[in-house]
């Protein structure tokens, strides 16, 4: 096996698994840190470079660094990342002034946005600095997209909305509002720049079973209906409710539903536990709230006494699972629920009834439009996708990369750049040594588990629709929190010239992800270690050859919990640690770029 | 030394050995030796083979005298018995444990000053009484609590940190013991744990006294170009005579050896070691070979490494006094002591 090359700046950004993770890279170590000093202005800013909601993030992110999080794999639980972005964002001071400011001076590009969510938004923050003017459509009263139309209140409030949506629309974005677009074509002839598609997934996917139609007065489509709850157009529901599907939005419908005057609340799974489409905490809390998830019922037919809805039949599945994977499906019976209303929650798609075909947009057979996956632009050059337009839907925080991807190109494309020359990520290394025993990192390992958020009392959480649920870390919980985090960007950093061989990292790490031994194929040096490298997912790091018996320093990249003891117990500094900085390209970056930084982007 | 003590992680992939016990169970306190101290990787040898032979800590003995080897016993096994003596008297001290409970796994850790210097008499007396114990002598040929003077085992001719040579000439404990008519000797390496554990667990199972050097270099005073017990000096000088493989009683030894390649040694306990040669001429029962083994190698500069000497045969301090099989420390009082007319029958049989 080679020599792992750490020049690659991706080699130490995967050991920074959570940062890894996330589609926008935030760099979450670094502004627990930052947390942990009190310093929460400054961890709101590391974490807006990156993922521009901090706010909205810190409640309601899908958190794909969680699942991947390092203290997960030493302990029951992941850090709570999510909430202590929250932390940041309530309690830092007034940082107006350290946003990005709209450019003194315009550049004489116009852009067109269609949709004001997440992946508009975020473009106009990486755009409008740079000079361009940027108009955004939308076909709402307000702006913010899915995120405020189909989150509920009780999970995320207007005023956080408000306020982050505010920091870039104030820079001076012209926000056309109650604006549908229902021509692309039209548009286009407008003559802007560059178009980007924000316009996000929002149709329903329709259950077409015997009943639906005459039933229509008590069938509610999710999504439309938590639109509609938003607005408050709708401000009561039936008695009992039954919830269709048991994804995110099936949650929000169901702990919607308790709000507006429900009592009996089911969510109909079709297939058992551990096949839910639904994040594990959105499952807790929904069923804290006493929502039942009835599991394994297949829906079959709409039951109508008078021509009005009075019950749902089903048939019961039976299901062989096998490695955690579906082998075989029976019908074993059938079931009635009795209910008032429907809330269909089985999924939703993009839908772009409004772009003409014959326009050099292309779309494949299921009507979503050809995306480049690294330039977000479509088959017609200066039209760009982003969000759960371009690839369906998924998460705020993919909308959020999208846009910052999708404002490298437009600004490439509009300077006449071609849009694939992309500036690389960079990395900087620093010794994090302060004195012989001492890191500038709180290296203690803290065995604490994950604090567990505080709610408000089910008693008093049904009586407003807006009341917030999710109280917050206090600071006794910020303060064990914090330290759970295993500082991950610290990287252990290895200089095979100067080791002498003497062990005394090997036999103080607690992990034991440390081995001296011969060289070997990677799969045969994992299986050779002092304890067994068996997550193929993690790297394993492996030194260039020792100076005094031609042996290599392995060590297994897993469980290692950035203590410092092997750099602490080293005598010739052969072990070093040393934080790692993701250097991010973003659009002004690139604004920057001279011809021989793009010579090397290419 | 470090600020803060080894964390307890739970991770994934830990075993734990008979007793359910983990590797962790079997550690200290965190070293305050020196960074990369030769020393610290032995206690890791000793806790890796006491974990091994999943032996019970209270069951335990550590011995000590004074230096920075004596220091080590509280590095390992935090759950075993121990006494940290006065420098070079250990031996004594542990003749006493062990007359008194003769149950009891001693381990004694000492070094080259206090076994070679100050203890060079307590140390020659408890190989020839064949004390059940194992003897480890953590040898870096320097005195590094006083910052570094020649020690007894310093090579003629090495040279100190500040660079003036050594002209007196130096103890060797393997070779001393085996004259001494030791039962057990062997030589290692604190950088080689492959070596090192195998025979940590040999000498724990042997029954007398096993003498086990370990070249340790001292990474503060001893461990620079001229000295010959630095690593970069010991690793190129290296010379493993003997493989050692520990192999316990609930083992069988055929499926993993081919006779006539290896000889394998039955212990007291049922447990077996089997040694591979790499030197096919060396024979270790033999005492006149071993000698001249050692000085021919001696005289290369090279470092002989194995279980160099093995007598299995040779009665310990129990045997050789006759003492009742049951530890003195569990006899009732009346029987250790029968009182005065018991005595004056005694005395009467003397006249």
């Amino acid at each position: 096996m080679k020599p792992t090359d750490t020049q690659n700046p991706d080699y130490f950004h995967k050991v920074v698994d959570c940062q890894w993770g996330c589609p926008a890279h935030t760099d979450v170590p670094e502004y627990i840190r930052l947390i942990a000093q009190g310093r929460f202005s400054d961890a709101y800013m590391v974490n807006r470079k990156s993922n521009v909601f901090p706010g909205i993030l810190g409640r309601v992110c899908d958190r794909p660094c969680e699942p991947v999080c390092r203290r997960g794999r030493v302990d029951e639980e992941p850090v709570a990342i999510c909430r202590l972005k929250r932390v940041a964002a309530d309690h830092k001071d007034d940082i107006r002034d350290r946003l990005p400011q709209a450019a003194p001076k315009k550049n004489g590009k116009r852009i067109a946005l269609i949709g004001a969510g997440c992946a508009s938004l975020t473009v106009c923050n990486d755009l409008v600095p740079l000079g361009y003017d940027c108009t955004v459509f939308e076909a709402l009263p307000v702006p913010g997209g899915l995120m405020r139309s189909n989150i509920p209140a009780f999970r995320l409030p207007v005023e956080i909305l408000d306020e982050e949506i505010g920091y870039i629309t104030d820079m001076g974005v012209d926000l056309r509002l109650n604006h549908r677009i229902d021509s692309m074509k039209a548009l286009l002839a407008e003559g802007y720049d560059a178009v980007f598609v924000g316009s996000g997934a929002p149709k329903g996917k329709e259950l077409k079973l015997p009943g639906r139609e005459a039933a229509d007065a008590n069938i509610h489509i999710g999504i439309e209906w938590l639109e509609s709850i938003a607005f408050g157009h709708i401000d009561k529901i039936g008695e009992k409710v039954l919830i269709i599907g048991v994804g995110n939005t099936a949650m929000d419908c169901c702990r919607s539903s308790l709000r507006l005057g429900a009592k009996d609340v089911k969510v109909m799974a079709r297939k058992p536990r551990g096949f839910f489409k639904a994040s594990d905490w959105e499952l807790e809390d929904a069923e804290e709230e006493n929502v039942e998830i009835v599991i394994n019922h297949s829906p079959k037919e709409f039951l109508l006494e008078n021509g009005r809805l009075v019950g749902m039949k089903f048939d019961v599945m039976e299901y062989d699972v096998e490695n955690g994977r579906i082998t075989d499906t029976r019908v074993v019976g059938e079931k009635i629920f009795p209910c008032d209303d429907v809330v269909l929650a089985i999924g939703q798609e993009n839908a772009f009834p409004w772009i003409e075909r014959d326009i050099g947009i292309e779309f494949n057979q299921w009507e979503e439009p050809l995306v480049d996956e690294t330039t977000y632009e479509s088959t017609r050059h200066g039209v760009f996708f982003g969000g759960d337009s371009a690839f369906g839907p998924k998460n705020i925080i993919w909308a959020v990369e999208h846009g910052h991807q999708a404002a490298i190109s437009i600004h490439n494309y509009c300077r006449g750049i071609p849009i694939t020359e992309r500036l690389p990520d960079r990395m900087n290394l620093a010794s994090q040594k302060m004195g012989i025993h001492e890191w500038s990192y709180s290296n203690d390992f803290d065995d604490a588990a994950r604090r567990k958020m505080q709610h408000v009392p089910l008693v008093s959480r049904f009586q407003e629709l807006t009341t917030e649920v999710e109280l917050g870390f206090d600071p006794e919980q910020v303060a064990k929190e914090v330290e759970r985090c295993l500082n991950c960007d610290i990287q252990t950093v290895f200089f095979d010239q100067l080791c002498i061989e003497c062990d005394a990292c090997i036999d103080i790490c607690p992990t034991h992800c440390l081995t001296i031994t011969h060289e070997g194929e990677e799969a045969d040096l994992r299986s050779r270690l002092k304890a067994p490298a068996e997550n193929l997912e993690q790297a394993i790091y492996v030194s260039d050859k020792l100076k005094q018996t031609g042996r290599i320093m392995v060590k297994d990249e897993n469980v290692c919990v950035h203590c410092g003891l092997c750099a602490e117990r080293c005598p010739t500094a052969a072990w070093d640690m040393q934080k790692s900085l993701l250097g991010i390209s973003y659009a002004k970056d690139h604004d920057g770029m001279t011809t021989c930084q793009q010579r090397k982007a290419g | 030394m470090t600020w803060i003590a080894k964390p307890n992680v739970n991770f994934p992939g830990q075993t734990k050995n008979e007793l359910g016990l983990s590797l962790r169970d079997y550690e200290g306190v965190t070293s305050t030796l020196c960074a990369g101290c030769g020393h610290d990787s032995i206690t890791a040898a000793i806790v890796q083979a006491f974990w091994e032979l999943a032996v019970r800590p209270e069951q335990v003995i550590k011995m000590s005298g004074i230096g920075c080897s004596s220091k080590t016993p509280a590095y390992f096994l935090s759950g075993a018995h121990g006494f940290n003596s006065v420098h070079g008297r250990m031996p004594s001290v542990a003749t006493g444990a062990l007359a008194a409970n003769r149950d009891m796994v001693c381990v004694a850790v000492s070094g080259d000053g206090d076994s070679l210097s100050i203890g060079f008499g307590q140390f020659g007396h408890v190989v020839r009484r064949n004390l059940n114990m194992l003897y480890i002598i953590e040898n870096n040929g320097v005195y590094g609590l006083t910052k570094g003077q020649f020690s007894a085992s310093a090579d003629p001719g090495s040279k100190a940190k500040k660079g003036e040579e050594n002209r007196m000439q130096a103890i060797d404990p393997v070779a001393t013991a085996i004259t001494l008519g030791g039962s057990f000797v062997a030589r290692s390496f604190s950088g080689d744990k492959e070596q090192l554990v195998p025979l940590i667990k040999a000498g724990l199972s042997h029954n007398g006294c096993a003498v086990l050097d370990v070249i340790s270099p001292c990474v503060t005073f001893n461990d620079h170009d001229g000295s010959t017990k630095s690593y970069a000096h010991t690793r190129q000088h290296y010379h493993p005579a003997i493989h050692t493989d520990f192999v316990p009683p609930s083992e069988e030894i055929k499926a993993r050896y081919d006779e006539g390649a290896s000889l394998p040694i039955e212990l007291h306990d049922g447990s077996t070691i089997v040694l591979k040669k790499v030197d096919k001429d060396y024979d270790p029962s033999n005492r006149v070979q071993a000698i001249g083994y050692l000085e021919d190698y001696r005289a290369r500069g090279e470092i002989v490494t194995g279980l160099l000497y093995i007598d299995e045969q040779l009665e310990d301090m129990h045997q050789l006094s006759n003492t009742v099989a049951e530890p003195l420390s569990r006899a009732a009082y009346e029987d250790l002591n029968p009182g005065r007319d018991a005595l004056k029958k005694l005395q009467e049989t003397l006249r």
